[in-house]
């Protein structure tokens, strides 16, 4: 979706504002906002995809205004309302209206695991390549209303495949509930030039992580 | 520097602290008493981000390829696996590339979309690389960003920016300052910074045998 979180290439955000010896959480309610968001995920009733697209779907001028984990904190309260775990009542009122059994809870146990395995999103299907390294391709210029991982700054432009990672998970596809759609991963590399013009370097370059779908062949 | 409105900082600053805070606690509960989640795995979670997954894992991936040329072959050609080999693996570090800054070529990593970020080497992001300014100006102006990290760079040498849009994670491997020559390897570790591993800083010589 053509969402405020595409950021890439925008002015006017401000200055960029490091913080010395920042602190991992700046407060309570983020450390308890960033675990209950990382424990509801494992109850297996959405992907990492769709967490992501859940806070592109927060109205823009909330987006912009609210920090990292109130983000986090509004999607992970759409998306259990979405699925029937939570009601909206039940969080306005904050008392339990019905109970809900969940087969896969995170516990305690079991956190050292889980995070040492990790979500692979990388696929043992046998695709063919639709590109190989070297090749010039576009970027597809697709507006679609849904999750997407070619950000507005490359569409329509032209780049080189850097490297081929593989076959993986479609984000685009699994963000939207339409399965994996596995299919190779490619580095491209778009010089700076072909993206904002005759005023950036002539030797720097931007690379990005598109999928077959995303690429024709230029 | 109070005229960046909807800055993350500066916004978390402004929120009524309070009501978010009562509005967490009360989902908490709510997920809780709904068996939901489990509250001792809340606990370890925050802890594992706080207090055991941190840059420091990266610092030691880095000054171990400074010292090991065979290692650093291996973390160049294959990262996911050659970071293993130091435990350093999953959650969203499932898939690793590092990149390698030389005199000719320096690389910078950016999620334009949101906050992508090698958590297992370098912990959870910093505010200012989830904001709004870091991800919109550094693939349009990345040598203006550099600058005000302190960072200005020759117009001869090629800046790359890797805008990470899929599960791939970059781990920037800095160039090894100057003067470390008869440095052990957790001696080097301790001058790799985090921002030198996301490439928005370079690494100094170290204090007294600094060149300027």
């Amino acid at each position: 979706m053509n969402g405020v979180h595409d950021m890439g290439g925008m002015h006017g955000m401000g200055p960029i504002a490091p913080e010395e010896n920042e602190p991992v959480f700046h407060h309570e309610w983020e450390r308890r906002a960033f675990a209950i968001t990382m424990a509801a995920g494992f109850l297996g009733e959405w992907n990492i995809d769709m967490s992501r697209h859940v806070r592109e779907r927060m109205p823009p001028a909330e987006y912009l205004a609210a920090s990292y984990y109130e983000r986090w904190l509004w999607g992970l309260e759409r998306l259990l309302v979405e699925r029937g775990l939570l009601t909206p009542q039940e969080i306005e009122s904050g008392r339990v209206r019905r109970r809900s059994g969940a087969p896969r809870v995170l516990r305690a146990a079991d956190v050292g695991k889980v995070l040492l395995k990790g979500g692979p999103a990388r696929l043992p299907d046998e695709v063919p390549p639709r590109f190989k390294a070297g090749e010039r391709v576009a970027a597809r210029n697709i507006h679609p209303t849904g999750h997407t991982r070619l950000p507005r700054y490359a569409r329509g432009k032209h780049g080189v495949i850097d490297r081929d990672h593989g076959v993986f998970i479609f984000a685009d596809a699994s963000a939207m509930g339409q399965g994996p759609k596995p299919q190779h991963l490619y580095s491209v590399r778009f010089a700076a030039r072909e993206l904002w013009g005759r005023e950036a370097s002539a030797r720097d370059a931007i690379y990005l992580d598109l999928w077959d779908d995303h690429l024709d062949p230029a | 520097m109070s005229d960046h409105h909807g800055h993350d900082h500066d916004s978390e600053q402004g929120s009524p602290l309070s009501e978010i805070d009562l509005r967490v606690r009360a989902l908490e509960s709510l997920l809780v008493e709904k068996g939901l989640v489990d509250p001792a795995a809340l606990d370890v979670l925050i802890d594992v981000y706080e207090t055991k997954v941190g840059p420091r894992n990266g610092a030691r991936v880095v000054a171990r390829a400074w010292v090991d040329p065979a290692y650093r072959a291996r973390l160049l050609r294959d990262a996911t696996t050659a970071i293993a080999e130091l435990g350093y693996m999953g959650r969203q570090g499932e898939e690793m590339v590092v990149i390698e800054n030389t005199p000719t070529v320096h690389n910078m990593v950016v999620c334009t979309l949101c906050s992508c970020y090698p958590w297992p080497v370098l912990g959870l992001p910093p505010v200012w690389y989830k904001s709004a300014p870091y991800r919109s100006r550094a693939v349009l102006d990345p040598r203006g960003v550099l600058r005000e990290f302190g960072l200005d760079l020759p117009e001869d040498v090629e800046v790359r920016v890797w805008d990470s849009t899929s599960e791939m994670r970059y781990l920037v491997l800095p160039e090894r300052p100057d003067g470390t020559e008869g440095m052990r390897e957790e001696e080097l570790a301790a001058l790799v910074t985090r921002d030198s591993m996301i490439g928005v800083a370079k690494l100094e010589a170290p204090a007294g045998e600094a060149r300027r």
